[in-house]
């Protein structure tokens, strides 16, 4: 059961990720953020989920399509968009982008641009977490890994679900599934679209459940947490949602059936949510608004933030190639 | 009588390689090691992990499924989760089925991130020869050092594998580290016992001589010091160079030797086209233009798959290397 002040968080974290990932595709589209830049519309209910699911010391392996959960895991908004802008105050200084966000201080350990190579990742980091042990108040930590549909389809994925189920390791593999890889619809792509289906063919719990409701999803997510950190093993996690926009921030989506879309677009996850919790009586509607008016300023602040972030310093060109002392001289580069 | 502590030991290069592992392991308990069959009794394909795993645990010393993306991107991540682990890909062929992990992930981390993660990985891959064919044998290093982000490393002699091992493991860096099994078994030396570090980014000159240098890593020190050897005989002077990293490159003491002879050769097992003498060659000219008495020669192995056929030349031999410098010489 969530309490209220959950629910409200898990209401302000589905609002700020809708209204950053809004606002960075028309910035996008307005030209004035050059970026690679990948919406999260349809997610906001599975990383909402996560937000609350989540505990501290648990670390994150994400990919390109990261906003929401880099904001789920609690990442600076500020700094988060300064990075998708490459700028100096950006959480890894510029140099990573949109695809790579990395932000150690909160756990959120690597992004990847490339589909499915952070599931082997993950796969270590629940090998460090299992060979540490438990911290000193008896609790594991666990690691989460996020990836689409798409990503259960390249060999990465195969290999890194046998090695979890085999060493029984502290890992949520959350399958973000938004029905489509770049273009391609899953049943175009996919013998099998049961893909919590195949996950338990590894030897591990896989559960698929609706990503439409943060609440359901919460309970699940929470369930597989707690699983990793008492040491009983990898969970697989099928949130069902529908990508809610084209595959990147500039993207055409004529494509997409529009019934389908609009299906899915009636379940859109804040309005939905609102409408939820004022059936429920579970948040007013006054405390809706105030959440809702909040979020919007947070993001303005943001972008402004961002946009007057200097740019990143040539003499940073060369620095962490490698560590500090090793000379890039018979490489071409004399300091 | 005092029982003295001999200060180096004659050993094979895979013994010296046992050695360092069996150190590092016994002086952190963070390095760790996965691959395929790296865990007694067998202890590896090679038998170079012999012994570790009845001594550090599974645990520690972690036989893998074969999956080469799995090993290298688990060791990404345990890298990242505060390990060092030492990851070993049996032949250097494989490392085109984890390229992802160690071109986009390993070398890249520690940039993109702005320095907040550090992939302090060691990747160890060995090199067969031809009785393998040409999905065993290939010299990839080239490609390697293509990859800004990782370091490449190659011994030629027992002790060099064992000093050069260590400090692969210490660096806070991925490191690549490559066994020519020709030289694993057959290559024998002094190694110094106990701890020993060769720094990275330090090249040997194995033979001083004022002629020409020919310049080389790997298992074509042996092929340079025969042809050294037998020039020397014919009154030439010939000063051979063992790189023993790729990256970061010794170019200091290269162009050093090089103003000195004037001449040059880049001698290596991997191809000659883009190969990384490629990139040696090209180096000297640009620092040494005016001072080099003939151009900059490359020894390496021509444009074709490994042959497996034994009768079909493929790596340069001693003769080779005596003819080439008979050239730069005008004999
Ligand atoms: C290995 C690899 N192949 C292809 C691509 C190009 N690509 C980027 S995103 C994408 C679709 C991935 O679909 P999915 O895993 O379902 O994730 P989604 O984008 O829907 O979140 C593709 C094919 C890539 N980045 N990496």
């Amino acid at each position: 059961m969530l309490t209220t002040s959950e629910l409200q968080d898990m209401y302000r974290l589905m609002a700020l990720i809708t209204a950053t990932s809004n606002r960075a595709c028309a910035e996008v589209k307005a030209g004035s953020l050059q970026s690679a830049f990948y919406p999260v519309r349809g997610l906001e209910g599975v990383c909402a989920a996560l937000g609350v699911a989540k505990q501290p010391g648990d670390q994150l392996v994400s990919t390109y399509r990261s906003l929401g959960d880099a904001l789920a895991w609690g990442s600076d908004l500020r700094r988060v968009i300064a990075e998708i802008y490459g700028r100096a105050d950006g959480v890894c200084g510029g140099k990573g982008g949109p695809m790579h966000l990395h932000d150690t201080s909160v756990g959120y350990m690597t992004s990847t641009g490339i589909v499915g190579s952070g599931i082997p990742i993950a796969v270590g980091l629940g090998i460090a977490a299992q060979l540490d042990g438990p911290n000193s108040n008896g609790t594991g930590r666990a690691v989460v890994t996020t990836f689409g549909d798409g990503a259960t389809s390249i060999g990465a994925f195969h290999e890194g679900m046998n090695m979890a189920a085999l060493w029984k390791l502290p890992v949520l593999f959350l399958c973000q599934n938004n029905q489509w890889g770049e273009h391609t619809p899953i049943a175009e792509y996919a013998g099998s679209t049961d893909l919590a289906g195949r996950a338990a063919s590894y030897g591990m719990t896989a559960v698929k459940v609706d990503g439409f409701d943060p609440v359901a999803t919460a309970d699940v997510l929470r369930e597989a947490l707690e699983r990793a950190r008492s040491d009983g093993g990898p969970t697989f996690v099928e949130a069902m949602t529908y990508r809610l926009t084209g595959h990147s921030g500039s993207a055409d989506y004529s494509y997409m059936p529009a019934e389908e879309l609009a299906a899915a677009l009636e379940r859109d996850p804040v309005p939905s949510f609102r409408r939820a919790m004022l059936t429920s009586g579970q948040i007013s509607e006054a405390d809706l608004d105030s959440i809702e008016a909040s979020v919007a300023a947070t993001v303005d602040d943001a972008f402004t933030f961002a946009q007057a972030s200097p740019e990143v310093e040539g003499h940073l060109r060369y620095r962490d190639v490698f560590a500090e002392g090793a000379s890039l001289a018979g490489m071409g580069v004399r300091a | 009588m005092n029982e003295q502590t001999p200060l180096t030991e004659t050993m094979t290069m895979a013994a010296a390689l046992n050695s360092a592992l069996h150190l590092a392991m016994d002086a952190d308990s963070k390095v760790l090691l996965l691959g395929e069959d790296v865990a007694d009794p067998i202890g590896g394909v090679l038998k170079i992990s012999k012994g570790l795993s009845t001594k550090y645990g599974r645990d520690r010393v972690r036989p893998t499924p074969i999956a080469e993306s799995g090993i290298i991107g688990a060791a990404v991540g345990l890298a990242l989760g505060g390990y060092k682990p030492i990851a070993e890909i049996m032949f250097m062929d494989f490392t085109t089925v984890c390229l992802d992990q160690i071109v986009n992930h390993a070398a890249k981390l520690r940039y993109m991130s702005g320095g907040h993660t550090a992939v302090p990985l060691t990747i160890r891959t060995g090199v067969g020869t031809r009785r393998f064919g040409a999905q065993h044998a290939q010299n990839l290093e080239a490609w390697f050092m293509h990859t800004p982000g990782i370091k490449v490393v190659v011994p030629a002699t027992a002790a060099d594998a064992k000093g050069l091992l260590m400090s692969c493991i210490d660096d806070p860096d991925p490191c690549l580290f490559i066994e020519h099994f020709d030289l694993v078994f057959t290559q024998k030396d002094e190694v110094p016992v106990g701890e020993h570090r060769v720094p990275l980014g330090q090249a040997a000159i194995r033979r001083p001589g004022d002629q020409v240098t020919v310049i080389t890593y790997g298992t074509q020190v042996r092929t340079a010091m025969a042809a050294a050897q037998e020039l020397a005989e014919q009154g030439i002077s010939v000063e051979v160079i063992d790189l023993r990293t790729l990256v970061p490159l010794d170019m200091d003491t290269v162009l050093e030797s090089v103003e000195k002879t004037r001449r040059a050769v880049v001698l290596h097992d991997a191809h000659t086209f883009c190969g990384p003498g490629a990139e040696l060659a090209a180096q000297i000219t640009e620092n040494l233009w005016g001072e080099l008495l003939a151009p900059v020669l490359r020894l390496g192995a021509g444009y074709s798959p490994v042959p497996f056929a034994a009768g079909l030349d493929f790596h340069p031999t001693a003769d080779d290397v005596v003819a080439a410098v008979g050239q730069l010489l005008g004999r």
